[in-house]
């Protein structure tokens, strides 16, 4: 166990092939460019606000850039991830499944838990990657305006938490199938629904505590205002070690089903 | 070097392999022959610790695989069916890719990736991606990978398949040169692949082993009776008579597909099986006397030989009975 050099290896051939192919490419441009969107459309409500030229005509607010803005922009761009974690898990282990290099991977010295931990390290170099990108933006509003960094790191954490989670479980799925597409899909569809079951609160009646509680994006509102709850770390976590472990036991499920 | 003992495979009700057992010596390159779907490839997914096996154990360089598979997988080295190559990966990257998941240190890593480019003759190609590689050269590569590490062991499923007959040569010299300091199994359900590069066979078929030894045990094993061709020149009938009044042998006829002029007939003889291990190989004896009979009664003898018997016969009916465990 811990053999921290096989996990990077294997980290770092995943790394390699994600920009070896246009994945890389396409994922890290889309969200980008996505992120962008969101980014100016919500400085521009903001700006319009700021100057009492808002939707309801008021006076001008005075409002603060972390809880009025980068707080919206957060939530707003969590909701990509759940189609573009899917575009970066889908391959890792489908790829290997349909080409035979699983083979390569399970007849080596590792552990099944050490291909885990080398794919999820891979994928979520990519994300964090993703999430530098966005700190251009932020850099404009610390060179134009005075937000606090404190609470724009938790929002980050947040947001790195939520990637996380997401690429485990889309590990999980792809591990299920030799059909990245099929994998794609069925990762997509999962998160969709983690994050349909916050409106079922409504009429979940007794459980909806728990519905509240399942739901992914929700625990990340307090992430978003610069709050760390040892709650939502702890959903977040939990995620994540369930995500690994699932892709463990099916790592091993594929040995016997040959 | 490899011990297998008694290993059964079960794929919910169809039984690959059925109480395997074999061992292999040091140095030594086994050839695994069987017809396709004999369970040549779930063995040696079980010897590589890709799948576990049902029952039985396989150690492997002293290594149970099952209780100890990471320092059983060390030693080993393995190329599956189809070599597992990353395709957007070059050469070079792949190969060192592999030997770091291997545990290979990282002062010896460029000298053991150089090192396996000179061996399979694929330096050339160092740099260019696998995934642009002909047949033969992706072939080369997935042997390289499986010597990146240096293992005791080595595991070569099918190694010449897909491959074109000049391609075919090189690789078996290759295996033929990696024998001695590598312990090798290969498999393959080409026979002359067998006796080029192997120095012992087991045959297997529907999971069981139904023969195994060296070529020439296994034909000596198998042969039940023997074949001469004598070709004599003299009165037919004659002839017959003193070829079938010679003690061992069983029947006498003309041979139906050789030409004969005149008065030289070449006959086909059913010889009982002598010692094997007697001067001469099996029916020596026979084949002496009758020469000596022959030409004192003052026929001309032209031609007098033993038809070969083959791996190819021995392998074809031992795979081919219906049960296995009856064959001789």
């Amino acid at each position: 166990m811990g053999n921290v050099a096989n996990v990077w290896a294997l980290a770092r051939r995943e790394v390699q092939s994600y920009f070896a192919s246009p994945v890389a490419y396409v994922v890290l441009a889309l969200f980008i460019f996505l992120f962008g969107y969101v980014f100016y459309d919500y400085l521009f409500v903001f700006l319009e606000r700021s100057m009492g030229r808002g939707g309801f005509g008021g006076p001008a607010e005075t409002l603060n850039l972390n809880q009025d803005l980068i707080r919206y922009v957060f939530l707003t761009t969590s909701v990509f991830l759940l189609f573009l974690v899917p575009m970066l898990t889908m391959r890792s282990f489908a790829e290997e499944i349909r080409s035979g290099t699983i083979e390569l991977l399970l007849t080596s010295p590792l552990t099944d838990f050490q291909i885990v931990l080398g794919k999820f390290l891979g994928a979520l170099c990519l994300y964090t990657a993703m999430l530098a990108l966005t700190l251009l933006h932020m850099a404009i509003l610390f060179f134009f305006g005075d937000p606090e960094w404190k609470p724009l790191l938790v929002g980050y954490l947040g947001m790195f938490l939520l990637g996380s989670a997401f690429i485990s479980f889309g590990l999980v799925f792809s591990s299920l199938t030799r059909n990245q597409i099929v994998a794609g899909f069925l990762t997509f569809g999962t998160f969709l629904f983690l994050w349909l079951i916050e409106y079922a609160e409504s009429w979940a009646g007794a459980a909806s505590g728990l519905v509240t509680y399942l739901s992914v994006t929700k625990h990340l509102e307090e992430f978003a205002k610069g709050v760390i709850d040892s709650r939502d770390v702890i959903y977040y976590l939990s995620f994540i070690g369930l995500g690994l472990f699932l892709s463990k036991q099916s790592l091993e499920s594929l040995r016997w089903r040959g | 070097m490899i011990e297998v003992s008694g290993i059964t495979k079960e794929f919910g009700r169809l039984t690959a392999v059925n109480g395997l057992s074999f061992s292999v010596a040091k140095g030594e390159v086994l050839g695994f022959l069987g017809p396709n779907g004999a369970g040549k490839t779930t063995t040696m997914r079980i010897l590589t610790g890709f799948i576990p096996a049902t029952r039985g154990t396989a150690v492997v360089a002293g290594h149970d695989i099952l209780s100890e598979p990471l320092r059983a997988k060390r030693k080993i080295g393995y190329l599956p069916e189809s070599p597992p190559l990353y395709p957007e990966m070059t050469v070079f990257d792949y190969l060192e890719f592999v030997a770091r998941i291997k545990g290979v240190p990282r002062e010896r890593r460029k000298a053991r990736v150089d090192e396996s480019l000179e061996r399979c003759s694929i330096t050339d190609v160092r740099d260019k991606l696998t995934g642009k590689l002909s047949k033969g050269y992706r072939q080369r590569v997935g042997i390289a990978q499986a010597l990146v590490h240096e293992p005791e062991v080595l595991i070569l499923d099918e190694p010449t398949a897909g491959l074109d007959p000049k391609q075919i040569n090189e690789t078996r010299a290759l295996i033929r040169s990696l024998g001695g300091d590598h312990t090798v199994v290969l498999s393959t359900h080409i026979l002359p692949e067998v006796v080029m590069t192997c120095d012992r066979v087991v045959i297997i078929n529907k999971g069981s082993v139904v023969a195994q030894g060296t070529t020439q045990s296994l034909i000596d094993q198998f042969r039940e009776k023997e074949h001469l061709h004598v070709t004599v020149e003299g009165p037919q009938s004659e002839v017959l008579n003193t070829l079938r009044s010679q003690d061992g042998v069983m029947a006498a006829e003309p041979a139906k597909h050789v030409s004969r002029e005149g008065d030289v007939v070449t006959y086909r003889l059913s010889v009982a099986p002598g010692e094997p291990g007697g001067p001469g190989g099996p029916g020596g004896k026979v084949r002496r006397e009758l020469a000596a009979r022959l030409v004192q009664a003052g026929y001309g003898l032209l031609d007098l030989h033993q038809e070969g018997t083959t791996l190819e016969e021995v392998y074809l009916r031992v795979v081919s009975s219906e049960e296995p465990g009856e064959v001789p």
